[in-house]
């Protein structure tokens, strides 16, 4: 798996540092368009009673993700570290199949689209994609 | 059979008549080329890829970028008989270019970003289904007659 590069690190702290501030914005419709979406990953969301894309409980999931997402940039230098209690969520209690991370990530990715066309260029999206594919690599650290 | 509700059939058509096919098929192969590096492995009488640069300014990709659309067109007019109307592209691409299939996903999540960029907010959930439902099953059309 590729390894972030000094140039990946910078491009990625500083589209954070703008699409930080719609953590919550992009966390909600990410979410809602991977339900929408691909509505096999509706399964992991068995126990809300509302889970349409328009659920409170979906958007409110979404922020708590994109919040998560935002703080691992914090962590960039050691993400495996950084993310090991996520980590142990995620294997032992969540148990989310990894290959849904990269429906999510896709999805984020979409929304930063729309919410940035013109800073979303090729460039950040390849280091976007690294980082994401990242931080999933690390949260699926501890599954096996 | 794919099924196509009224629904999905104006959608599709909705976006591809939105996009100008000159501006969006260049600037979802270059994104390609620079997001996912390795499809550059069928392009290498092109000219220059060095770099994010000389791939925005490569003419013989921008031209090949129109090409594409312009195919994806032919599904769009096509929309109840994709799998016949590409049976011809989809050996040209397995015996003749030996692409592999899981590109061709690649590309479309390019165009896919393209269009949200381009759409915005017009670019709803339900949109994004039905696009990514379409080139599903253009890439099923296209992987069809690999054997």
């Amino acid at each position: 798996m590729t390894s972030l590069t000094p140039r990946d690190k910078d491009t990625i702290k500083a589209f954070m540092a703008k699409a930080s501030v719609y953590a919550e914005e992009i966390g909600k419709d990410a979410l809602c368009r991977m339900i929408a979406v691909y509505p096999q990953t509706k399964t992991y969301f068995s126990h809300w009673k509302d889970v349409s894309p328009t659920s409170g409980h979906v958007k409110k999931h979404g922020i708590t993700i994109m919040n998560a997402v935002a703080d691992a940039v914090s962590k960039l230098d050691d993400l495996k570290g950084g993310l090991l209690s996520l980590s142990e969520l995620h294997a032992f209690t969540l148990r989310v199949d990894p290959a849904n991370f990269k429906i999510l990530s896709h999805n984020i990715l979409v929304v930063m689209a729309i919410l940035f066309p013109e800073e979303f260029t090729p460039e950040v999206h390849v280091s976007m994609d690294k980082f994401l594919a990242a931080v999933a690599l690390s949260l699926a650290e501890k599954y096996r | 059979m794919v099924v196509w509700t009224e629904s999905e059939l104006s959608i599709i058509n909705s976006i591809f008549s939105s996009l100008d096919y000159e501006d969006i098929g260049p600037k979802a192969l270059c994104r390609c080329l620079i997001v996912y590096p390795w499809t550059q492995r069928y392009f290498g009488g092109f000219g220059n890829l060095y770099n994010a640069a000389a791939i925005k300014s490569n003419p013989n990709i921008a031209a090949h970028g129109i090409k594409i659309l312009h195919g994806l067109d032919r599904a769009v007019k096509n929309m109840d008989s994709i799998k016949e109307t590409y049976a011809e592209l989809s050996t040209l691409h397995s015996e003749k270019l030996h692409v592999d299939p899981d590109n061709f996903t690649l590309l479309g999540n390019c165009l896919t970003i393209e269009i949200a960029a381009k759409l915005g907010d017009g670019f709803t959930a339900e949109t994004q289904g039905t696009f990514q439902k379409f080139m599903a099953v253009v890439v099923n059309a296209l992987g069809k007659q690999y054997h």
